[in-house]
């Protein structure tokens, strides 16, 4: 695969290691009063889809970027690859 | 040996003569020879024994899609198993085998399972060698490896260098027939990028095999002329003897080159073959087409062979099979094979065409409506039976026999993402379906367009439309005869009317396995190995699907093809590896005292991609253990050195960098002071522990973050994770440091004093005590770092100096040591002293303890979020009886405890329920005079001075144990103090 790192341009996918579900970066609050259900939750579970997945690419071997790579795990087209940071940005995660 | 069958034309190097050598006798032919055709002219049918029954066969084809005619080539090491004869390039000095035979090729004794062939019947391993259970190792499954199976290895290490290359490009075309020829010779003249790829060592494609012309020259000269006209623009790269063996996700293909298979040896610097991965922004495939046989009884015999094949050789090698041929066809291909050889002057003894319209000839009969039924000859063929129209019989003699039964597009890289091929009525062929790789098109034979200017239209038509070109240009007049087939898979008959020649799948295989329920084309093939073989059924796959069909009252669209799967083409594993072999497997990482500790005779053990020193031997010292433990003692007594570079090494850096490590930690680090050192624990989120070290904070905003060895490079993954994932504004830079600086472990009583020859600051207690850390000088100015941490329990520091001064600070250590009598020491001796100390590693963080299990629980602060804070104060992780690290000691100072044993209480069954837990690590401790081991007990906690079972079932080991604390040596921590 290849994939089309936002700052690099398009790059193998053997560059990258792959950690799976991008909603690793919406880590729960830890004080909150069901932090427990919803780290168990966070931690555990995934859903698998066919089809559409936002999933993390690591450039290990690249410059270490973070991505959010939106990927068909049917047909693995990949129609968005987004700094991992941005998307943790966007979804809240300020310091 | 006299070329009899030699005839005019071709292209051939008639000038040149090139000895080689089958089966022992020598032969002689030209260059432009493929093995096949060589042997061929020299008369030779008979090439090979069949896989199962050891049948006689010969050559079906002219290519790559060849089942039969399989041989053994080269000799020594480089000898080769079950290379294809018709695509071997012949050279001078070529030496090939025929394989698969007991005896000699004529006389093959294991000829006798051809008699058994009822019992050898499909499924037959299945039902046959069921029982007794034991005889299945040792005696039916040698017997049936030795008598099966194809060529043999060498068994010696491959003396060629395979290499790997990467080549990008606006358009990739694949085959370079006549639709490949005319794409790129549109694209390279547009300027585009182009490769152009072709198993075959001369491009042409089925041009070199016909005769008719193409504008006012012939096809094989139009097709030599436009390759001449290729090879001269800069922009285009040619590449024969490439196959594309798959194509991949993204528009990213595989092509092997076969650079040196065509030499007696590769040159001097060559590799015998290059594994290209190729990043094709557009592909046109343009691989053509396969023709297929029809099955008849006895149609495997040497010289039943393709009509088409039987063309090529006559046309392009100037051989003939035979000189009295016959022609099985359902389809006007076939009489053309038969106009081309009776042109050359072969004799055509009939032409059979199922068809009752088929077109007649003057020169020659053609009987119309009527099917060859069997066929005579005991190493190759004499005569053919032939039923005709009127149900009458007739024998025909010929010494071969072409067998036409159409052409099936070669879709197979357009399936290798999931595509399937659909069904054309027109031709009687699967052709691609919608559903291509990203970026690929398809043109020519390969799309189901089978005349030769529907060839050269559709390919430039493809290079226009996949580079936007706008306009097509101007194209040669040539044949375009309409295809005119009537679909006919095989003649029912009585005897054994065979599909796949490799495998030895006959008809009633395949009705056998319909009858025995098997009715998923998928189920078929692995039932009865149909399409299973090297040749992954290019000419019999078709013919299996047809029956299947019939029998199941399907069409063969609805029964539907088996999935086609790269690689296209047998490949080398070799290939595969490349450079990727022996030394060269993976990278060797050595340590900044690497040439020093070789100088020393160290003895290496690889650490991950690190080469490590695992003990200094002696002279006089004949055993590991008798080095162990002197460095152990050395150590512990004076001072010894050690090299820990390869432990990660991590540099945070900004004003966030106390939060950041804060938060990777389950232990606080936000008021670590500067100077100092923190050991630190570090959580996965599900509370498990993941890996442990220190952190020195060198500046308010600079800490030096350490790893294990084996986790340098997931800890940094985390930590990147956690930053940019998690909480990407904090102002944190992070770097791994790892092979920057070259880091020794100086420890022991003498340590100190062994150190302040060294550095140029004051290192006394006072000045800087445990757990103190700085940016230093050493040898009058040359910039390094302290820190005065301890793996051994000894009174240690850690020192490191810039990388290209490793080497020169190990010698200057050793050499400002001698009067304390300074001991290197290795893997093992560290090993020991940390076990004697209690110091959890690998073995103990193993990805299933906690912080609680590793007396550590106290450690995960309760005043903070950390990642795994939530998750490890589950009640699940913190019951009172949990697995807690202890320390083991056998009851009798003479026994062993050995790791990975289990503890029981020591009364009671021995048995997985009444498990108290495991060892991790064992060692014998030279201090103490007696094995020592760390261990997890539940509820260790509380059970020190317990007497318990030692038990390793696998071993047979039993053994009481006593239940200690971890900390054998200094457990007040004395002498990390001092």
């Amino acid at each position: 695969m290849i994939i089309d790192h936002p700052l690099l341009g398009p790059r193998d996918a053997a560059e990258f290691t792959y950690m799976g579900d991008a909603k690793l970066i919406d880590r729960p609050d830890p004080d909150a009063d069901t932090a427990a259900q919803d780290f168990h939750d966070y931690a555990y579970l995934r859903d698998n889809p066919a089809g559409w997945h936002q999933e993390l690419w690591f450039h290990e071997a690249g410059d270490r970027s973070w991505l959010v790579v939106t990927r068909n795990t049917l047909t693995h087209e990949i129609s968005k690859v987004e700094l991992a940071r941005d998307v943790a940005r966007s979804r809240g995660r300020n310091k | 040996m006299s070329q009899k069958n030699r005839i005019a034309g071709g292209q051939i190097d008639r000038a040149k003569t090139l000895k080689f050598s089958f089966d022992g006798r020598s032969y002689a032919g030209h260059p432009g020879d493929t093995l096949a055709s060589a042997l061929l002219a020299n008369g030779v049918r008979l090439m090979g024994r069949s896989f199962k029954y050891h049948r006689p066969r010969g050559a079906l084809s002219a290519g790559s899609e060849e089942p039969n005619a399989l041989v053994e080539l080269r000799g020594g090491a480089r000898q080769e198993p079950n290379t294809r004869a018709t695509t071997v390039e012949l050279f001078d000095g070529l030496l090939a085998k025929s394989q698969n035979r007991m005896g000699s090729l004529r006389f093959d004794l294991l000829a006798i399972n051809d008699r058994l062939s009822n019992f050898l019947t499909a499924g037959f391993y299945y039902k046959t060698f069921m029982w007794p259970a034991a005889f299945w190792e040792k005696l039916y499954e040698p017997v049936i490896r030795k008598a099966a199976g194809l060529g043999s290895l060498s068994g010696k290490d491959d003396p060629d260098v395979y290499d790997k290359g990467f080549l990008h490009c606006d358009l990739l075309i694949i085959g370079a027939g006549p639709a490949g020829l005319a794409a790129a010779l549109t694209a390279g003249r547009a300027g585009a990028d182009v490769i152009l790829a072709d198993e075959d060592f001369s491009m042409g494609g089925r041009l070199n095999s016909e005769t008719f012309a193409v504008g006012d020259r012939s096809g094989a000269d139009w097709a030599a002329q436009t390759v001449a006209e290729l090879a001269s623009l800069s922009n285009v790269r040619l590449m024969p003897r490439t196959t594309i063996i798959g194509a991949f996700d993204h528009g990213t293909y595989g092509g092997l080159e076969r650079v040196s298979d065509h030499l007696h040896s590769p040159d001097a610097g060559k590799p015998r073959q290059i594994l290209w991965r190729i990043y094709a922004k557009r592909a046109l495939l343009c691989a053509g087409a396969t023709e297929r046989p029809i099955a008849f009884d006895n149609n495997d015999r040497p010289g039943v062979m393709l009509g088409a094949a039987l063309r090529t050789y006559a046309n392009r090698f100037g051989a003939a099979a035979d000189r009295r041929v016959a022609i099985f066809t359902n389809n006007d291909d076939g009489h053309r094979t038969a106009r081309d050889l009776h042109a050359k002057g072969v004799r055509i003894s009939a032409v059979v065409d199922v068809r009752p319209d088929a077109p007649l000839h003057p020169d020659y009969q053609v009987l119309r409506g009527a099917q060859v039924v069997d066929t005579r000859g005991r190493l190759g063929l004499s005569f053919i039976d032939v039923r005709q129209a009127d149900g009458t019989m007739r024998v025909v003699e010929c010494g071969a026999l072409g067998v036409s039964g159409g052409w099936n597009p070669n879709v197979h890289l357009t399936c290798h993402q999931r595509g399937l091929p659909v069904w054309d009525d027109a031709i009687a062929a699967f052709v691609p379906g919608e559903n291509l790789p990203v970026g690929m098109a398809v043109a020519g034979a390969a799309n189901g367009v089978f005349t030769t200017a529907g060839a050269l239209r559709s390919g430039a038509a493809g290079a226009v439309a996949a580079l936007d070109l706008g306009q097509t240009p101007d194209l040669p007049q040539t044949e375009d005869a309409p295809v005119n087939i009537t679909p006919f898979w095989y003649v029912k008959g009585c005897a054994r009317a065979w599909l796949d020649q490799q495998n030895d799948v006959t008809v009633k295989d395949v009705k056998l396995s319909h009858q025995e329920g098997f009715r998923s084309v998928e189920h078929l093939k692995r039932y009865t190995t149909l399409g299973m073989a090297t040749d992954q059924g290019k000419t019999s796959n078709m013919g299996g699907l047809a029956i299947m069909a019939e029998l199941a009252g399907k069409t063969i669209p609805q029964v539907g093809t088996t999935i086609f799967r790269p690689p296209y083409t047998p490949t080398a594993i070799g290939a595969f590896a490349g450079r990727h072999r022996g030394q060269g497997f993976h990278p060797t990482r050595l340590t900044p005292s690497h040439k020093w500790a070789q100088e020393q005779g160290a003895v290496f053990v690889e650490v991950g991609n690190w080469m490590r020193a695992q003990w200094f031997p002696q002279p006089g010292e004949t055993h590991w253990r008798q080095s162990v433990d002197r460095e152990v003692l050395a150590t512990r007594k004076s001072v010894g050195v050690c090299d820990v570079t390869t432990l990660g090494k991590i540099d945070v850096q900004g004003t966030d960098a106390a939060a950041f490590l804060n938060t990777i930690y389950c232990n606080g680090f936000a008021k670590l002071a500067v100077g100092k050192v923190r050991y630190g624990l570090m959580l996965r989120e599900d509370g498990i522990a993941m890996d442990d070290g220190t952190a020195a904070r060198l500046a308010e905003d600079h800490f030096v973050v350490t790893t294990t060895t084996a986790n340098a490079l997931p800890v940094y993954r985390h930590m990147e994770f956690v930053h940019q994932c998690l909480f990407p504004d904090l102002d944190v830079q992070l770097i791994s440091t790892t092979e920057a600086w070259a880091q020794y472990a100086v420890a022991g009583p003498n340590s100190r004093k062994l150190l302040e020859k060294i550095v140029d600051q004051d290192i006394s207690n006072a000045a800087f005590p445990f757990m103190a850390c700085a940016n230093i000088t050493v040898c009058g100015g040359l910039r390094a770092r302290l820190f005065r941490i301890s793996f051994s329990g000894e009174l240690a520091y850690e020192i490191a100096v810039p990388t290209m001064y490793g080497d020169a600070l190990i010698r200057r250590i050793m050499a400002e040591g001698a009067e304390f009598g300074v001991t290197p020491y290795g893997t093992e001796a560290l090993g020991v002293m940390r076990i004697e100390k209690g110091h959890a590693t690998g073995n103990e963080i193993n990805g299933t303890t906690t912080a609680q299990n590793l007396g550590m629980g106290r450690m995960v602060s309760t005043k903070k979020d950390s990642i795994g804070a939530v998750l490890s104060r589950r009640e699940g992780l913190n019951r009172a009886d949990d697995l807690r690290q202890v320390g083991i000691k056998p009851v009798d100072p003479a026994e062993k405890v050995p790791a990975g044993a289990h503890l029981m209480n020591a009364q009671g069954p021995v048995d997985a329920v009444h498990d108290q837990g495991y060892v991790t690590s064992a060692c014998y401790s030279p201090n103490l005079g007696h094995h020592i081991a760390l261990g997890f007990l539940k509820n260790g906690g509380n059970r020190i001075g317990e007497e318990l079972r030692l038990v390793s079932p696998l071993t047979g080991v039993e053994t009481r144990v006593e239940i200690v604390s971890p900390h054998f040596i200094d457990p007040e921590g004395e002498r990390l103090r001092a």
